[in-house]
């Protein structure tokens, strides 16, 4: 019999806040993550302003050994431990030095790329002839998977360990991929999560495709405008969210504190056929996958309470309003609250499911939906298709049953997570 | 640079890479990296750089698939200290 799945555990890296209690302040208070990049004006990156996780170096000494430490050049492996560790504390879990691993624990921890500032290091000093001065530290941060690497050693996980990789769906991905494995029996825990890294190399590509906003250099905290009239593109971001998923009974079996459940989801993709190409979506494929979720998870679409949308700050918004209302087909005053945590963190890429996810649970066990940020002046294309009172503009207070989560990606990905709030039975 | 000055350097590039404590204590030329150490067979990479850093010479291959313990490691170091004071 497929076994229920709840969440035990959080664990966060964002640019708003990189503890839970941080970030969980943040998002109820519409803070903005936004900063200038010295290094990005200095490299005449047309978007000057990015989120990036503030973390001083003596709280990744806190996860890091010294040696560890020494060539570490991967943001996105420092952010993914601090949060998949962080989780995995918050779960009650414990980090043992046992002889033997954890068998039924497990993770799928996804990344876009890995150590892009380590790999930038390295292909210099292999140009200046200098191969031999790489050492061993080059391969474990680079490799794709060196997130769940280091993060499995660190907690000495003895069931499947991997990352999955699908551009801006990879974090919703890692959710339902982990979920799978647990709901078959195949693992009993998994930490499930997604990193990105930081800087100039791996935010310089959207640079160039003109899909960063170049119109708010001068104004951060404004620059990230989800669902805004004034919308120009998106903001980069960077960090780690990480979930703890377990299967009901062990959790109930060791009292642990449960979140959440997650009640199903879907993952597919548009084949870049019909409107979809490798950048833009197949409505089609969107709303398909919002459809199967919502069956997947056994539930209505009239029972959501709240989106939180992958909604980015580009053109693209309107859309994807579309795809949920046609997906959904309520009338549009019962549309569901729908929200962006883009506005104050910018769109992690990889990260931005996880970091979103980790958000929508807080709400859900909290019972908050945190306010949009940045759309005052509201699209008008957005105006026609549901109504304002569906997106609030400042934090409501009020229980939550029911959220979907959708994440969209390049090559005409989507993935859309169903998480239900936990009644305590 | 006398044998022991050499083991005395060898002790602090080793250190981070080992946390056997006890034995890094009492390394002599009889320590074995792996063995004794429990060194991480994939840092002895990074332990021969420190060590090109440290004393000033350059390791080839042949050379680096010898130092496995302190013995074979001080003797191609004090080695290649004497071929470059040679030059």
């Amino acid at each position: 019999m497929d076994k229920r799945v709840v969440i035990t555990g959080l664990g966060v890296c964002a640019p708003n806040g990189t503890t839970l209690a941080e970030f969980s302040d943040a998002i109820k208070k519409g803070i903005s993550g936004i900063s200038h990049q010295p290094d990005l004006e200095a490299l005449n990156f047309s978007c000057q302003i990015a989120g990036k996780p503030e973390l001083s170096e003596e709280r990744i000494s806190q996860y890091f050994t010294p040696l560890e430490l020494r060539n570490l050049n991967s943001s996105g492996i420092v952010y993914g431990v601090i949060a998949g560790l962080d989780a995995w504390k918050d779960a009650g879990l414990t980090i043992e030095n046992n002889d033997e691993p954890d068998w039924d624990s497990g993770t799928i921890f996804g990344a876009g790329t890995s150590g892009i500032d380590k790999f930038r290091w390295a292909i210099n000093k292999i140009d200046d002839l200098e191969i031999r001065k790489l050492g061993s530290s080059v391969v474990i941060q680079t490799m794709a998977s060196g997130v769940s690497a280091f993060i499995s050693g660190k907690l000495g996980l003895g069931n499947q360990v991997s990352t999955n990789s699908s551009a801006c769906a990879t974090g919703a991905e890692s959710i339902l991929l982990a979920y799978e494995r647990i709901k078959t029996g195949q693992a009993t825990k998994m930490l499930a999560g997604s990193t990105s890294d930081s800087g100039p190399y791996i935010w310089g590509g959207f640079d160039a495709m003109k899909v960063c906003t170049f119109k708010h250099n001068h104004e951060p905290k404004k620059g990230s405008r989800p669902m805004s009239e004034t919308a120009s593109g998106f903001v980069p971001g960077s960090g780690a969210g990480a979930l703890v998923l377990e299967s009901l009974e062990s959790a109930l079996a060791r009292k642990a504190k449960i979140y959440g459940e997650v009640l199903g989801g879907n993952i597919n993709s548009g084949g870049q056929r019909g409107l979809g190409t490798m950048t833009a979506p197949n409505p089609i494929a969107v709303q398909r996958c919002i459809k199967a979720a919502l069956q997947n998870a056994g539930i209505q679409a009239a029972e959501i309470d709240v989106i939180n949308g992958h909604l980015t700050a580009t053109t693209k918004d309107a859309l994807e309003i579309e795809n949920w209302k046609d997906a959904l087909q309520l009338p549009a005053e019962r549309f569901p609250y729908i929200n962006s945590l883009k506005g104050m963190i910018g769109h992690c890429i990889a990260a931005s499911g996880s970091i979103e996810c980790v958000a929508s649970i807080l709400e859900l066990a909290e019972g908050f939906i945190f306010p949009n940020i940045n759309c005052e002046d509201l699209s008008a294309e957005i105006k026609a298709l549901i109504p304002e009172k569906s997106i609030p503009k400042t934090l409501i207070q009020q229980p939550i049953n029911i959220l979907a989560k959708a994440s969209f990606g390049f090559g005409d990905i989507n993935a859309c997570v169903i998480f239900k709030k936990y009644t305590h039975e | 640079m006398n044998k022991e000055q050499i083991i005395e350097n060898l002790k602090t590039i080793v250190q981070p890479y080992s946390e056997e404590t006890s034995a890094l204590a009492h390394i002599d030329e009889n320590t074995d990296f792996i063995n004794d150490l429990k060194i991480n067979s994939a840092n002895l990479v990074d332990i021969i750089l420190d060590i090109e850093e440290k004393f000033n010479i350059e390791i080839d291959n042949d050379s680096m698939a010898k130092m496995l313990n302190v013995k074979a490691t001080t003797e191609i170091i004090a080695a290649k200290l004497e071929a470059r004071a040679g030059q």
